[in-house]
């Protein structure tokens, strides 16, 4: 612990790759820019792993800088970048996938105009997502927590041109925003309760009062749900994550699937000394997981967009973790965001080459009979598929089965959690099944030379231009190499195995519960997880390969509940009604008419009206007249006189008799 | 004795005042302004100030009084026209005026520890003050010579005749 | 026997005097001798304290505002010619040229 393990370079070197790309990059050539910006994750990813080699078991490692950051009276905060357990194998996940989809971005945007801008975005991103995961106080996490949020509007609306691409990414940042604000409560009353916003003190702090539950803790843990809400996407502040695909794809892959989505569950790890605290707060935060993954899962069974399919499975992953958290299982919890960083990094980069291969293509049922013409993307994404389905030895069985164990173990209410768990695995399995049919078996149906004038809305993450006549081809290495090393992990991400890595993370998330439980009841439940795969693959397999008239059909008789899906519940439009367009009317309202008419024109009226009076009044003293001005003149000299000769008037003389005769 | 000159000249001194006031014609008010002039030094005598009364009367009465004399002449001033007036100048000059006087009179009555004057007080003789007026005050005696080189000039330069028309020289 | 207080008296009265000829004439020039009367009065007054209270220097101040007057007499009358001049007029009421 004592040699510095230049924590600060973590973050510093995005940063400089942000600031080089970002202010010289148009200038730069193309492969300067690419070397840059590849450079910086690499390196990040190199000090993190020279960090995790060099500490071993010299955890947690601290380093805070010598200027502190507020000084204000009893209030410190300073810079203080912490290691330990959880934010290095937050920090390895981060920059490796990081990594990876960097050199799949310069694949993926080498026509783009915007280039050296998006490496740029990125870069600064991945500066922002260190400081979050390394932050040692609530405060500087919050920092972190911020400029991801802009990092994401930045990246999800960088085809700006487009105005859904705009929009969306206003959208993004509008709901992260009242998030955010839960989480500032949170750190309000964190800082009225321990004076301090550093997580080691707080954690010490609770330690030695062992007793201290509930009420102003459950306050303080429900806050900062509310941010973690925001930011990873749960109910009901999910909605602009679908909306968020607007943006590039390896945006999408990194920053809504790996990453920035997961550091509301990583914050939830990182203060799980607080949320240990209130059995309340951690049954909100288990329901609040539960019923996202379920409700998230039946949306994506009838999207048509092969990137909100998956947009609505990183949801309801999302909520598995979260579920995991509630358990009090955090490390589970984290296990799961580790898998699933791998796989729905993979999902996404994936469909990313399927776009770049169909030329723009988004749409399922525009797809289909690209296991030929895609082999290498076809492969890696089966083995993507099959991950998240949870099937045996791949990496999301293990992660996910330790979630639903955990989730098993706690009372009735955990029962209730496993059984949605377990429906919501039979529901995932099924509509990844779906894409994996729709988009690369069967027949071709990719016919775009009748529709030219198709809407835009199956099309939303490309230039402009209709690519249709492009031959269908596979994606450069680039792209590629990405994919496989994902698939990779995926396989064997998870092989490390639940135990293990609970008893790694066990110093910083808090050990995994060991109740009454027991190996064959793992292994039963782990069963059944399995069958419900195989029971949504088999069902996806007869309506998607050996019948496929079915889905119409279904769609047909069961119109009123596939609208209901097909329009995401409505939630959107409810939204739009009950909350937007009220805060839209109002504001407009007051801005267009108060402010702007009443109060600004009002003063701006009322000044002149001042100024034109004051002069006209005083138009009329300045009349040229001599004598008038003299007798101005007069007037006030009589006035000065007056005032400094007051001692002597008669007003004051009996005062000025008595203080004479006193001599 | 001393009542007397002072009643006597004290009189001619309001009077001639009063009179500035009440003639319409600038020369009649001029003149009267010489006669408060010249009883003016015959009260700085009174007071002891020998110097001040001669110049009073060279200086004041005797060139100054000239100069508006001459002036009146030289632009034919005739008899003072009714005029539009200023509200103004009456309704607040003259309250002022008399506020004015009233603070002051207050304020010389209600003094105490006055002295008085008599024929017999000591006269401040011109070697007093030519002795105080040359080592002291030798500069602002000196300014003052400036000053009024400053004066000649200036009263040269705007009373010019032909002042904005220039002369064609051929 | 005369108090002080009468000198003062008077004095304050010539400047008073002054103060109204100067508010009440109607010709440029004849105001500019109800100024030269206002200053005689206060010439009066510090003569008067320079012998109250035996300083020369009442005096000498009396003296310089003679010098002064004398010039700004000079001048004035000047400027009193100038205006004629350009406006051909001494009613001090048509002389407004700087009304707004």
């Amino acid at each position: 612990m004592n040699e510095s393990l230049h924590l600060w370079l973590i973050p510093l070197l995005p940063f400089a790759g942000f600031l080089i790309n970002g202010i010289l990059g148009r200038r730069l050539p193309k492969s300067l820019v690419t070397t840059v910006a590849l450079l910086a994750p690499l390196g990040s990813f190199g000090v993190v792993l020279n960090a995790a080699m060099a500490s071993g078991a010299a955890l947690p490692h601290i380093e805070a800088f010598r200027h502190s950051w507020i000084n204000a009276g009893a209030l410190h905060i300073d810079y203080s970048f912490v290691l330990d357990q959880l934010s290095l194998v937050m920090l390895l996940v981060v920059t490796g996938v990081g990594f990876l989809i960097h050199i799949y971005s310069a694949g993926y945007m080498a026509h783009d105009e915007g280039y050296a801008r998006y490496f740029s975005y990125l870069n600064l991103f991945l500066f922002f997502m260190t400081v979050l995961v390394l932050a040692g106080n609530a405060l500087l996490m919050f920092v972190g927590w911020e400029g991801v949020g802009l990092a994401s509007y930045l990246l999800i609306g960088f085809w700006f041109q487009k105005p859904s691409a705009a929009n969306a990414g206003m959208k993004a940042f509008v709901v992260n925003r009242i998030g955010d604000f839960g989480f500032l409560i949170g750190m309000f009353l964190l800082l009225g309760t321990f004076g301090t916003l550093s997580f080691n003190v707080i954690a010490a702090e609770l330690a030695v009062k062992p007793a201290w539950t509930g009420g102003l803790l459950t306050a303080i843990a429900l806050c900062l749900l509310i941010g973690a809400t925001g930011k990873s996407a749960q109910l009901p502040l999910y909605v602009w994550l679908p909306d968020a695909m607007e943006g590039p794809t390896p945006v999408s892959a990194l920053i809504h699937a790996a990453t920035m989505v997961t550091a509301g569950v990583y914050m939830i790890a990182r203060t799980h000394f607080l949320f240990d605290r209130s059995p309340f707060a951690l049954l909100i935060v288990a329901t609040v997981g539960a019923v996202t993954a379920i409700f998230a899962a039946t949306i994506a069974l009838v999207q048509t967009d092969i990137k909100r399919v998956l947009a609505y499975s990183t949801v309801s992953q999302l909520g598995y973790m979260f579920l995991g958290c509630g358990v009090a299982a955090y490390s589970a919890g984290i296990f799961h965001l580790m898998t699933h960083a791998f796989f729905k990094a993979l999902l996404f980069l994936g469909a990313g080459s399927v776009i770049h291969g169909l030329g723009g293509e988004q749409d399922l049922r525009k797809m289909g009979g690209l296991r030929h013409h895609m082999p290498i993307t076809f492969w890696t994404m089966t083995v993507a598929v099959f991950t998240i389905a949870g099937f045996p030895p791949l990496a999301a069985f293990f992660s996910k089965d330790a979630i639903l164990y955990a989730a098993f173990l706690q009372g009735t209410s955990g029962k209730i959690f496993w059984f949605i768990g377990l429906v919501t695995a039979l529901l995932t399995s099924f509509y990844m099944f779906r894409l994996w049919y729709l988009t690369f078996l069967g027949e071709r149906r990719a016919g775009g030379l009748e529709d030219h004038g198709a809407p835009v809305h199956a099309r939303s993450d490309t230039k402009l231009v209709l690519e249709s006549e492009h031959p269908v081809h596979e994606s450069p290495w680039s792209m590629l190499g990405p994919l496989v090393i994902l698939a990779v992990l995926s396989i064997g991400g998870g092989w490390i195995g639940i135990e293990r890595f609970a008893s790694y993370l066990a110093p910083s998330a808090g050990p995994l519960s060991v109740e009454a439980g027991s190996a064959s009841l793992e292994w039963t439940l782990a069963g059944l997880a399995v069958v419900a795969a195989l029971l949504g693959w088999f069902i996806a397999h007869r309506m998607y390969s050996a019948r496929p008239e079915t889905p119409e059909r279904l769609a047909a008789s069961m119109s009123g509940s596939y609208k209901l899906l097909l329009h995401k519940y409505w939630i959107d439009e409810l939204y739009g009604a009950v909350i937007v367009k009220p805060i839209l009317a109002t504001s407009r309202f007051v801005l267009e008419w108060i402010v702007d008419v009443a109060i600004l024109g009002g003063a701006a009226w009322l000044l002149g009206g001042i100024a034109t009076l004051g002069g006209a009044i005083l138009q009329r003293w300045q009349s040229g007249n001599l004598r008038s001005y003299a007798a101005w003149l007069t007037a006030g000299a009589a006035v000065v006189l007056l005032y400094v000769l007051w001692a002597y008037s008669p007003a004051s003389l009996s005062a000025f008799f008595n203080h004479g005769a006193g001599h | 004795m001393h009542l007397i000159l002072f009643i006597v000249f004290a009189g001619l001194c309001l009077a001639g005042a009063i009179n500035l006031l009440l003639q319409t014609h600038p020369i009649n008010s001029a003149l009267s302004l010489v006669v408060v002039m010249t009883s003016l030094a015959v009260l700085y005598l009174l007071l002891g100030a020998e110097f001040l009364a001669i110049a009073q009367i060279i200086v004041y009465a005797g060139a100054i009084m000239v100069l508006f004399t001459f002036v009146v002449m030289l632009l034919n001033a005739g008899r003072e026209e009714r005029t539009l007036g200023s509200r103004a100048g009456k309704m607040i000059g003259f309250p002022a005026v008399v506020v004015f006087l009233g603070v002051i009179a207050t304020v010389i009555l209600k003094a105490q520890n006055l002295g008085s004057v008599a024929l017999s007080d000591p006269i401040t003789s011109t070697e007093d003050l030519s002795r105080v007026l040359f080592h002291e005050l030798l500069l602002p005696f000196e300014v003052t010579s400036v000053l009024i080189l400053i004066a000649i000039l200036g009263a040269v330069a705007l009373a010019r005749a032909g002042s904005g028309e220039r002369r064609v020289s051929k | 026997m005369i108090p002080i207080s009468w000198y003062l008296l008077l004095s304050a009265a010539l400047f008073c005097l002054g103060v109204v000829g100067f508010l009440i004439k109607r010709n440029l020039i004849t105001v500019f001798m109800s100024i030269e009367l206002m200053l005689n009065g206060v010439n009066l007054s510090f003569v008067a304290f320079a012998h109250e209270w035996h300083l020369v220097k009442g005096q000498i101040f009396v003296f310089f505002v003679m010098v002064v007057a004398a010039a700004e007499a000079a001048v004035g009358l000047a400027i009193i010619i100038a205006v004629f001049r350009a406006r051909s007029t001494l009613a001090v009421d048509r002389i407004d040229l700087m009304k707004l």
